[in-house]
């Protein structure tokens, strides 16, 4: 008789090896990282660029430069770069987060040729047409006109505007910022930032030798640098408030919670010990969060905290949308968690659990080559190395309750957290 | 192309095995065919919250969650007007407790009250986080009943109202899992580092002596065929007015499917497609544009959606994208652009295969409607469309009496304009 009742015996999740890249650096002072697998169709460029700021204030001009860069050159329109990047079935996609704006074009192999001449015009000849930066304006004051609407933006709103005010990470759109931008603003700062001393390339695929040459050609010869790189580092935080602000919003449903504070990044020694204690509190369906105030009180469909890595500091927030009538009770709920695994020892059990779960999601995260390159420029990014994830590892392996407790007394303080919530409390 | 094999238990589970040494890691994906379409009027909203309910606890198994994590993997399921699918990605040595898991909620479930009681008023602040509190969230709970008028699509996943979930009883919930979750109800995809014998060994093992169940049939009704224009006006406290217009499109087994879904491609796929070039770039009458099909398994949906400008009114609106429909009716469009959206097709399938938990839902979904052989041939399918096709089922497709359409009026721009 087949026993059900008992689970298969746990066998040790294995460890992984990273793809170590081909690293190039050319006289324009262009970095590119290559990936190489064999057995491909597809390839990925990636070329990443340092945000670099007109003004602190001005943070807002930089994702409307990485939106225009599709935008138009000397050479070609808008509708140019459209039709032949479609035509191709490839994907350009400019992305734009906090530190860093990327330009990313994914293409079958047998088209890279067809593709990789936008790309450096693009990024050589760009022109910044009035006409898209208007439709593109116009366009995003309308999303944003939807997305303040929406409790949750609004909360992280106030969330970003209180603890990471006076920086470019504070700094937030309105419509009124979206008039006020200037063509020859975004001009400026195109030729300040896309140029190749700003810039690492992250090839993944299948590399070969007419690949290589067309990079070295177009990217590592024929692209200039522009103007002398402006790298400005030192960002200045203020203390922040940590009191509860009510947004209220009478005729609402639900309530958007969001807490949240200035921590360590991922620079700091302490940083994979507070993702341990960060999942075991709120970064996983196991968490006590979602045990809690999901599963055992049916308050929200979820609720989770996050660390955020940022070049110039971390973060840590805790976000949920609950029930109007459970607000208090959810806050209340979300400082009891944190005492708890401040006062508390975290059982033997628990740790294991959250280990082992961290471990499989570690080895889950390699799937193909491209994440070989996200594991890679994490920690690039954070002027570290690939050692980093073997101090990870190690972490997890170790970790034991008094660690586990010392860490959340050290950077879990509910007192010190600011605390918003649109809707009603 | 996705390499498996398939083998049948005695009491009817299909399981498929698809091998992907270049992972460490494993995919059990289970999909019952059941969905929202299996609910009675007024009943709704139940298969997803049965959903909910496939996580509290099976017969020996207390906790579902928790011995999945230990063993580093993690879980999560989704249900649609069609299918309820479950899926796990964990360690590949550690595949034996998936199947230990999944295979005791298949034998059956703890039923315990306190589950059903929490899961309730969690569906119930999703149905409010999701539908109700969100600007157009109610969207899809006022188009449907336009589009259908008897077939159960006419409701969406999360339910028509809060009612029904709050109503839900734990016999209609026994009843429910009875009748749906069986072996022969079930398909199994097991991917990844895992090899055939390995996944037959394990499957004999935890999975045949689950009674088989009892067969049976779908009554669904079918809506008549629409003659003549639809409409509805609402309005809502959104800042910007939006317009979803809804046709009657080719079932997902209809050849013409692979058509109807290249025109919505044509019409709004990238910065290169017709709508988005004509109404938002060249004439900017539009913040948003798109057109997509539902692709579900009975009479589909073909829906074009966009938020005009603020000095654009919706029955402007709406006349500009007639215009640009009619002109896929009165013009044969050029092998070029039909090769564009061809060339995206088959772009998009190799993405599809660089993870194995895409590849498992792929196989799952094509063994149901099918035969899992299928999914190999789309991009023939796709490939073998001629511009007179899409020609033809324009015509049929893009026309008034087929039509649905939703106007989204903002309260607030009228107090402004």
């Amino acid at each position: 008789m087949l026993d059900r009742t008992t689970a298969p015996t746990f066998k040790t999740i294995k460890s992984f090896t990273l793809v170590e890249p081909e690293r190039l650096e050319f006289a324009n002072g262009l970095k590119a990282f290559i990936f190489n697998t064999s057995d491909l169709d597809l390839i990925k460029f990636e070329f990443t660029f340092d945000n670099i700021l007109l003004k602190e204030n001005q943070a807002i001009l930089n994702p409307i430069l990485s939106s225009m860069l599709k935008e138009g050159t000397i050479e070609l329109t808008s509708k140019e770069i459209a039709d032949t990047i479609d035509f191709y079935g490839a994907y350009l996609m400019p992305e734009y987060s906090f530190d860093h704006t990327s330009l990313t074009v994914y293409t079958m192999h047998k088209y890279v040729g067809k593709v990789l001449p936008i790309l450096k015009d693009i990024l050589q000849n760009s022109i910044i047409p009035q006409v898209e930066l208007d439709t593109l304006i116009r366009n995003n004051k309308q999303s944003l006109q939807i997305s303040l609407q929406k409790n949750d933006v609004l909360a992280r709103r106030e969330f970003y505007k209180e603890v990471l005010k006076d920086t470019r990470y504070g700094t937030l759109p309105t419509e009124s910022i979206y008039d006020s931008i200037k063509q020859q603003e975004i001009i400026s700062l195109y030729r300040k930032q896309i140029q190749p001393s700003n810039c690492n390339l992250f090839i993944a695929g299948k590399v070969d030798a007419s690949i290589q040459s067309m990079i070295t050609i177009f990217f590592g010869e024929e692209w200039q640098n522009t103007e002398v790189l402006d790298k400005n580092n030192n960002l200045v935080f203020s203390a922040y408030s940590s009191d509860l602000v009510v947004k209220e919003k009478p005729e609402v449903l639900q309530s958007a919670i969001r807490l949240g504070g200035l921590t360590i990044n991922r620079t700091h020694p302490d940083f994979p010990a507070l993702q341990f204690v960060n999942t075991l509190f709120g970064g996983f369906f196991g968490s006590r969060l979602m045990k809690n105030i999901r599963e055992e009180k049916g308050f929200t469909y979820s609720i989770g905290s996050y660390i955020g890595n940022l070049k110039h500091t971390g973060f840590v927030t805790i976000a949920s949308e609950v029930g109007v009538d459970v607000t208090k009770q959810t806050l209340s709920e979300i400082q009891k968690e944190i005492e708890i695994l401040r006062q508390e020892k975290t059982s033997e059990e628990d740790i294991s659990l959250v280990r082992n779960y961290m471990q499989g999601m570690l080895l889950g995260s390699l799937e193909s080559i491209f994440s070989h390159v996200d594991k890679f420029k994490s920690v690039y990014f954070s002027g570290l190395t690939s050692d980093y994830y073997n101090s990870y590892s190690e972490v997890l392996k170790n970790i034991d309750s008094d660690q586990v407790q010392d860490i959340a007394i050290r950077y879990l303080d509910y007192d010190k957290l600011f605390k918003v919530v649109v809707g009603k409390a | 192309m996705i390499n498996f094999n398939r083998f049948k238990l005695d009491n009817g589970l299909t399981v498929l095995v698809h091998e992907d040494h270049t992972t460490a890691m494993a995919v059990v994906n289970i999909l019952y065919k059941v969905g929202a379409r299996d609910e009675s009027p007024e009943k709704t909203g139940f298969a997803h919250l049965f959903e909910h309910l496939m996580f509290g606890g099976s017969i020996n198994i207390p906790n579902y969650d928790a011995p999945l994590q230990s063993v580093g993997g993690e879980n999560n399921a989704f249900t649609s007007n069609d299918i309820t699918n479950y899926y796990i990605t964990l360690p590949s040595n550690n595949l034996e407790t998936a199947f230990w898991l999944e295979s005791d909620r298949m034998l059956s479930l703890a039923f315990t009250d306190q589950s059903l009681e929490v899961q309730r008023q969690v569906v119930c602040e999703e149905f409010k986080q999701r539908y109700l509190n969100q600007p157009y969230g109610d969207v899809w709970l006022k188009l449907r009943p336009l589009a259908y008028k008897k077939h159960p699509y006419r409701w969406a996943t999360i339910g028509k109202e809060l009612q029904h979930i709050e109503d839900a009883k734990m016999e209609d919930v026994k009843a429910f899992f009875q009748k749906f979750y069986t072996p022969q109800n079930a398909i199994m995809v097991v991917a990844g580092d895992v090899t055939l014998d390995e996944v037959k060994v394990l499957s004999e093992k935890w999975f045949s002596d689950i009674p088989s169940g009892n067969s049976f049939e779908r009554n669904i009704p079918q809506d008549a065929k629409q003659t003549e224009a639809r409409k509805e006006w609402v309005e809502s406290d959104v800042p910007v007015d939006a317009i979803y217009i809804a046709f009657h499109g080719a079932d997902r087994l209809s050849p013409d499917y692979y058509t109807t879904d290249l025109i919505s491609d044509l019409l709004s796929r990238g910065s290169s497609s017709r709508l988005y070039r004509s109404l938002v770039k060249e004439n900017q009458l539009f913040s948003e544009i798109n057109a997509y099909m539902m692709g579900s398994i009975d009479t589909n949906l073909f829906v074009v959606e966009g938020k005009p400008l603020e000095n654009v009114s919706l029955e402007e609106a709406e006349k500009y994208i007639w215009n640009e429909l009619e002109k896929l009716k009165s013009e044969l469009i050029q092998e070029e652009e039909l090769q564009k959206v061809k060339n995206k097709i088959e772009s998009t399938m190799l993405f599809a295969e660089l993870s194995i938990l895409d590849k498992a839902m792929n196989l799952a979904f094509f063994e149901m409607l099918n035969k899992a052989e299928d999914y190999n041939h789309e991009v023939n399918k796709y490939n073998l469309v001629t511009p007179e096709d899409i020609h033809r089922v324009s015509i049929e497709l893009l026309t008034k009496e087929n039509s649905s359409t939703l106007y989204y009026k903002s309260k607030t721009r009228e107090h402004v304009g």
